[in-house]
């Protein structure tokens, strides 16, 4: 038997309340976590060049500081950090902007650390799909996902130290316009 | 490691539908980039993040008193692209009240708030990959799409499965709602039985006499459960 997935609809503009009311979803990393401490904030902007007010969700998944996932697929998982989850979940405020806190992720095989996000918002009938690279990372250069985008636009995927704050990092997310981000299909 | 089939073309809505104004500066407008599926993908997360509360699948049930509305329950199964039942799926439910008005406070519709009723509502899959909630049935609402525009009764699902891209976040409608065939958001998705797949259906069975109608509504999430997994995924 092969079913059809049910399709997606938008989150649309009154999610808050059943699925971002728990703020403790943007620590990823609570006190005994594994690793090197940052802190990431995303800002996403529209089409029209203006942040997305309290309407836009973001949701990470990522590997701990040793590259493993908590997850019975990832053939390390029995080792995984235990007091690091991996998953976090914040509406961006109204400035567009939602700040984590988690650690540097490792590598998973030979994949730069990277931390997968998804966007979901009014306005979006499905989710948008990227990743989050660390720029002046070595490994970037020879990372499997990186190596398939238009070297032009690369640049889009990676989170710049915020100046100023140690163990900070920004990213704009933008949805549409010259700094498009780019998003997958997976 | 097994890879995820692309969904069926049409099946799923398109980012841009000039119809749902919404998603004309929201969409992507450069093509999207195709990758391979890893081990980031083919993982995510896990229910657990924090525990579910007895009544947290009773919407009826946050306030001592019950909410106004029709009672109804909301049973299914949470199938894999196989048809097998996805156990200890999280699903996360949110709806208006009976009146058509969102406990949001952006929410600006002039139908009464209910202040017994706030919701949002959460449960988990058995083993098998069946869920139950009870809640009561929201109402139709306007929005500011077009000229009179009005959103067909409806319960937003969002749901976690065995990965990353098994989630999904959709809405549910009910069975005869005229507003259906004139609005946007559902109309986004192109094939016809994938709209009507997110219809419930009344079910007798399921309702409990003298006390509150029930609604199917069945959900498949992406993945090939039952396929063995080759290797070791890296």
């Amino acid at each position: 038997m092969t079913l059809i997935p049910t399709a997606s609809q938008t989150v649309g503009p009154f999610f808050n309340f059943g699925l971002t009311a728990n703020q403790a979803l943007g620590v990823l990393a609570p006190d005994g976590a594994k690793g090197e401490r940052i802190q990431l904030a995303f800002r996403v902007i529209d089409g029209e060049g203006e942040p997305t007010p309290g309407d836009s969700m973001i949701e990470l998944w990522q590997a701990d500081s040793e590259g493993r996932y908590q997850h019975p697929l990832d053939p390390q998982s029995g080792a995984a950090d235990a007091n690091f989850c991996g998953f976090g979940r914040l509406e961006t405020d109204a400035n567009g902007v939602c700040i984590f806190e988690t650690v540097k992720p490792g590598r998973v095989d030979m994949q730069a650390p990277h931390i997968n996000v998804t966007l979901f918002a009014r306005g979006l009938g499905k989710p948008l799909r990227t990743r989050l690279y660390f720029e002046g990372e070595t490994a970037n250069a020879e990372d499997p996902v990186l190596c398939l985008i238009p070297e032009g636009r690369r640049d889009t995927l990676l989170a710049k130290p915020v100046a100023g704050h140690a163990n900070s990092w920004a990213i704009e997310i933008h949805l549409q316009g010259e700094a498009e981000t780019v998003f997958f299909d997976v | 490691m097994n890879k995820y089939p692309k969904t069926p073309p049409g099946t799923q809505p398109e980012y841009l539908y000039e119809g749902y104004r919404s998603s004309i500066r929201r969409a992507p407008s450069q093509p999207l980039i195709q990758i391979p599926q890893t081990l980031s993908e083919l993982t995510g997360p896990l229910y657990g993040h924090n525990p579910i509360g007895e009544t947290d699948n009773d919407l009826t049930k946050h306030f001592a008193d019950p909410p106004l509305g029709e009672r109804i329950i909301v049973a299914g199964r949470v199938l894999d692209e196989d048809g097998r039942g996805v156990p200890n799926a999280l699903l996360e439910v949110w709806q208006a009240n009976s009146s058509g008005r969102y406990r949001h406070s952006r929410d600006s519709h002039p139908a009464p708030l209910d202040p017994n009723f706030l919701g949002a509502g959460r449960t988990t899959t058995d083993r098998d990959g069946n869920y139950r909630f009870v809640s009561i049935k929201p109402g139709a609402y306007p929005w500011r799409n077009h000229p009179n525009a009005w959103r067909p009764a409806h319960i937003h699902f969002s749901l976690f499965g065995a990965s990353l891209l098994s989630r999904l976040v959709t809405q549910m409608y009910f069975p005869g709602d005229p507003l259906m065939a004139i609005d946007p958001i559902l109309h986004s998705i192109a094939d016809e039985g994938a709209r009507q797949r997110l219809v419930s259906s009344f079910d007798l069975s399921l309702t409990e006499p003298e006390w509150a109608m029930g609604y199917r509504f069945d959900i498949v999430l992406r993945g090939r459960a039952a396929t063995p997994f080759e290797g070791n995924g890296r």
